[in-house]
């Protein structure tokens, strides 16, 4: 079943087309990872996914439904009721964690949880609470982000999304800020909601995790879908030359 | 010279209902100005024009015009064009307000700016309104950055008040220059004016070096 259908995703800054057209269904339980080159544009298609972005044009439907309706230009006119529903249903975990630093562990994934769901405290805690075990780090729930490591960070700041319930991750280069040693926790976190068979989308230059963990790898080039696949025709068997080259780059490219 | 402190006590209750004048509209101002001001930092930062410009325009006048001016000027013009009387408390008040408001829009501003775009990212991602993002995650990461610079904002309005004597209201200063005429002792009475002022400032400032260490405690 279809959870998530991107027809035609356009999106420029400037003079620059960063998105020229994607189309992209992505079906429940599916797990997409996107490579592509720096600049390819794979963190404007996140971004726009969860409306962090505006499409310059094309349609986003989810669960059926297209959102927003049409204006007098390709752009489509969204509601901010609308795009704030999306973004609860649609988790995001960033590169650089975005913590907020004036908040406990806990106190960061009671947040959504307080303040956009209206959810009482206690109520709050407990699931917090829970989240925060889930990701391993029920011991550091009165820490403040400046006293975690990175990996805890960002363990911290997936905990934070998966208290809203999102029907779907997106995580955008969740270990590149993260010294090598710590990388691991934060991809077995990863890992362990991919068992679960959550929905996912994920930027990421770890090819061999990408490999292990992803139903369907894409590769974006110049804002556009260049080749995609299952993570072994595209890594193991690319059809395209531009491909070839971006996974040749890769060097610790291993299964 | 002899200092003769003794004339000074001697007006002690003058000096207290001075002190009084100067507490009252020190409270006045502050909570004015700086409220307003949070009002006009954010319509300064807004991109809509309707906001933008009028709070810019309002910055620029109160921010390029004298405070003393300001007052005589809610004092003794603004009662020729509106038909309404302006006691020495609301025209000080006004002028010192405004002004105020003026220069902490500037520091709510600049506080809010300093934000990493990446805590409002943060914020939204989890379905938060701007207004939400605003009072939960941004302003009280700016307010901590920005609490030196309201400090100083909240000493200059303490001493700013001292104007108000200009239209003959009531607090400190007035009241040292009213002693000073009567009994021929301006070196004690001024003398004791700062002093008072002294005595008022100096903890205010240590209450805000404390108020920065406990807002730290999260780093
Ligand atoms: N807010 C913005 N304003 C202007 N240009 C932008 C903005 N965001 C992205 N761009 C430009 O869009 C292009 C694609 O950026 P994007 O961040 O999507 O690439 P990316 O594939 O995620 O790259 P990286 O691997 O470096 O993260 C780049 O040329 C970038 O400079
Ligand atoms: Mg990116």
């Amino acid at each position: 079943m279809t959870i998530l259908s991107v027809t035609g995703l356009t999106k420029r800054f400037g003079a620059t087309d960063v998105l020229r057209g994607i189309d992209l269904d992505v079906a429940r339980g599916e797990r997409i990872a996107i490579l592509g080159a720096s600049g390819s544009g794979k963190s404007t298609l996140l971004r726009c996914l969860n409306f962090m972005e505006r499409p310059g044009g094309g349609t986003i439907a989810l669960d059926g439904e297209v959102l927003g309706r049409e204006g007098r230009t390709a752009e489509r006119i969204y509601r901010e009721s609308e795009l704030i529903q999306v973004r609860q249903r649609v988790g995001m975990v960033f590169q650089q964690f975005n913590l907020f630093p004036h908040m406990t562990a806990i106190g960061n994934v009671m947040e959504g949880l307080r303040t956009v769901r209206g959810m009482a405290k206690h109520e709050a805690e407990a699931r917090a609470r829970k989240e925060l075990a889930r990701v391993g780090l029920a011991d550091k729930a009165d820490t403040y982000p400046a006293h975690l490591s990175g990996g805890q960070k960002q363990r911290v700041a997936i905990a934070r999304a998966l208290a809203m319930d999102p029907e779907m991750l997106l995580f955008d280069e969740p270990t590149s800020a993260l010294d090598p040693e710590l990388v691991g926790e934060v991809l077995a976190v990863i890992l362990a909601l991919a068992e679960e068979g959550r929905t996912m989308l994920l930027v990421t230059h770890e090819l061999g995790f990408a490999y292990h963990v992803a139903t369907r790898i894409i590769f974006l080039a110049d804002g556009a879908i260049h080749e995609q696949g299952t993570p072994d025709e595209v890594l193991k068997n690319p059809k395209k030359e531009r491909t070839r080259a971006f996974l040749a780059s890769h060097k610790q490219f291993s299964f | 010279m002899r200092w003769d402190f003794a004339s000074i006590f001697e007006n002690t209750d003058a000096l207290l209902v001075g002190a009084a004048g100067t507490l009252r509209i020190f409270a006045i101002c502050l909570v004015l100005g700086l409220s307003l001001g949070l009002v006009i930092g954010l319509g300064r930062y807004a991109r809509t024009r309707w906001l933008y410009i009028p709070a810019t325009m309002f910055v620029e006048v109160f921010r390029n015009t004298p405070v003393l001016v300001q007052i005589l000027w809610f004092y003794f013009a603004l009662p020729i064009l509106l038909p309404f009387e302006m006691s020495p408390l609301a025209a000080a008040s006004l002028g010192i307000s405004l002004n105020s408001a003026a220069f902490s829009a500037e520091i709510y501003r600049g506080g809010i700016q300093s934000i990493e775009t990446g805590q409002w990212d943060g914020a939204r991602a989890l379905g938060m309104r701007w207004g939400q993002a605003m009072r939960r995650i941004i302003l009280p990461q700016a307010l901590k950055r920005m609490l030196p610079a309201l400090t100083n904002r909240a000493i200059e309005i303490f001493k700013m008040s001292t104007l108000a004597s200009a239209v003959a209201y009531v607090e400190l200063l007035q009241q040292g220059k009213l002693i000073a005429s009567l009994n021929y002792n301006p070196i004690e009475a001024y003398t004791a004016v700062a002093v008072i002022f002294f005595v008022f400032l100096w903890p205010l400032v240590q209450f805000s070096y404390f108020l920065e260490r406990r807002l730290r405690r999260d780093e």
